[in-house]
């Protein structure tokens, strides 16, 4: 107990150091899930709401297909980015293997499922309720989706936070894919598993309280949306 | 007891052309006939109020004539042509239950007007004048979703006219609001009855159909029972059924071999 009191106390004063190599760790982490979680909205948001919101041939295996992507194993993710973009692989050429754009790759694949999916949900109950009123009104199908979209928009960024936490939160791709190299790609949580293994708890801790502290603020920021869309009967 | 069914063919409530005719309509859902070929004339300017017992079939055929649903058989008509998109888009709805999107009172009017792809200065021009109209000026910018079921309802009005249809769908307007918000309701109907727009009308309340309607067409399980000019079917109806209804009697039909409807009052 005494040793994890110690451990405790010192990722603490680490934290509070703003250790410069803990800062670029984190900034990093940011900016690959970020960037995809952006790029999994961009793909998910339009995709799910397409699916949500019209009748097509086929529409329940696109929705079981959608549910299942939903639980990809992140280490198979991490091995197909990897074939994909190693030298021998069809795209090896572009040589993004190692680099923080092959993990944003293979977080986006893993979280546009997952976008995708919820949205479609919540674009398909909202367009049950709007559905007449827009043949009423006679909104084609270009102007349904933006307005579904648009009137989805507290429960849709409730969606994105949710792929921003399975995408902080995930190593197995990109340690495969990124490769954990000090100062290009390590992220928080594969700095995470390599410290652990080599003993330095403390920095492990670290950033471990600082991975837990983002999730607080997500979901802080979950339950304040969620609060203002409800006063406003938004939801 | 057999409901005697009066011939309502070709049945033209002014002598104006009609703006909608629907011919044959029939409808089934869940192995039963809803709507019963139905004939009907929808004359322009006027106010043709459609009434009848609860699951008669009012709202359904109200969205039949709309275009929201196809019937099994049976066509209806726009000024003569099959009803296409450009048809409905000089049609508006306004349904039982408000369907509110989730944004500003404003919004929800740009909304319909955006769809129709009314931009710019005329936009806003039409959206403070309806919102006069409606006298929603003081709430245009709180979410639709927290206004009472009267303001609601005068919302769905004024985003139903802000478009200028032709043709009014209203689906029991002011079914479960106070008689204020019920008569803020019926003033809209007026004036836009005075503005030349066609009006059909849901209704259960025989007082309001007196005050606002034309002609009467009376539905009892899916078929027309009896229509005609609005003052005489509800001084002296002459189908069993809408004397029934009338009368605040219950009215069960015999089913007969050709009639596959389970009629219920």
């Amino acid at each position: 107990m005494d040793s994890f009191s110690g451990i405790l106390v010192e990722a603490i004063g680490l934290i509070l150091s703003w250790d410069p190599d803990v800062i670029e760790i984190i900034v990093l982490s940011l900016r690959v899930t970020l960037t995809a979680v952006a790029a999994a909205c961009l793909i998910g948001l339009p995709l799910g709401a397409i699916v949500g919101a019209f009748q097509f041939p086929m529409r329940t295996g696109v929705i079981i297909a959608m549910n299942t992507l939903m639980g990809l194993p992140p280490v198979v993710v991490g091995l197909l980015v990897y074939l994909m973009l190693s030298a021998s692989g069809p795209m090896g050429v572009l040589g993004l293997l190692y680099t923080p754009t092959a993990m944003i790759v293979a977080q986006t694949i893993l979280v546009t499922p997952i976008v995708a999916a919820l949205t479609r949900q919540v674009i398909e109950d909202l367009n049950s309720e709007y559905a007449e009123q827009f043949a009423s009104l006679g909104v084609g199908p270009f102007d349904r989706v933006l307005a579904l979209l648009w009137d989805a928009r507290y429960s849709l960024l409730t969606v994105a936070l949710a792929g921003f936490g399975r995408a902080v939160a995930e190593v197995g791709a990109v340690i495969i894919v990124g490769g954990n190299i000090n100062h290009v790609t390590r992220v928080m949580t594969t700095t995470i598993a390599l410290e652990t293994s080599k003993g330095n708890l403390q920095l492990a801790l670290a950033l471990g309280l600082i991975l837990l502290t983002i999730a607080v603020i997500v979901n802080g920021l979950l339950m304040a949306i969620r609060g203002t869309a409800t006063r406003a009967a938004y939801v | 007891m057999s409901d005697k069914l009066i011939d309502i063919r070709n049945y033209t409530s002014s002598p104006s052309a009609p703006l909608l005719t629907a011919r044959g309509l029939c409808f089934d859902a869940g192995g039963q006939r809803l709507i019963n070929k139905v004939d009907l004339n929808v004359a322009a300017g006027r106010c043709t109020v459609i009434m009848g017992a609860n699951g008669s079939g009012k709202s359904l055929l109200l969205r039949l004539l709309h275009g929201l649903i196809r019937p099994e058989e049976g066509t209806i008509n726009w000024e003569g042509q099959p009803l296409d998109r450009a048809g409905r888009q000089q049609q508006a709805m306004v349904f039982q239950r408000p369907v509110m999107l989730r944004r500003s009172v404003a919004a929800n009017l740009r909304f319909a007007l955006s769809v129709r792809g009314v931009r710019g200065e005329e936009r806003r021009a039409r959206e403070a004048e309806t919102l006069a109209l409606a006298r929603l000026e003081t709430l245009k910018d709180k979410p639709a979703r927290v206004l009472s079921g009267g303001e609601q309802q005068r919302l769905a009005m004024a985003r139903a006219l802000i478009c200028a249809p032709r043709l009014l769908f209203l689906d029991e307007p002011t079914a479960s609001l106070d008689p204020a918000s019920s008569l803020a309701i019926e003033n809209l109907i007026q004036g836009a009855r005075e503005n030349g727009t066609t009006i059909v009308l849901v209704t259960h309340d025989a007082g309001q159909a007196r005050r606002l309607g034309d002609d009467l067409v009376f539905l009892h399980a899916g078929r027309i029972a009896e229509t005609g000019p609005i003052k005489r079917v509800l001084d002296a109806p002459r189908s069993e059924a809408a004397q029934a209804w009338l009368g605040g009697r219950l009215f069960v039909p015999e089913k007969t071999e050709t009639d596959s409807i389970k009629n219920g009052v």
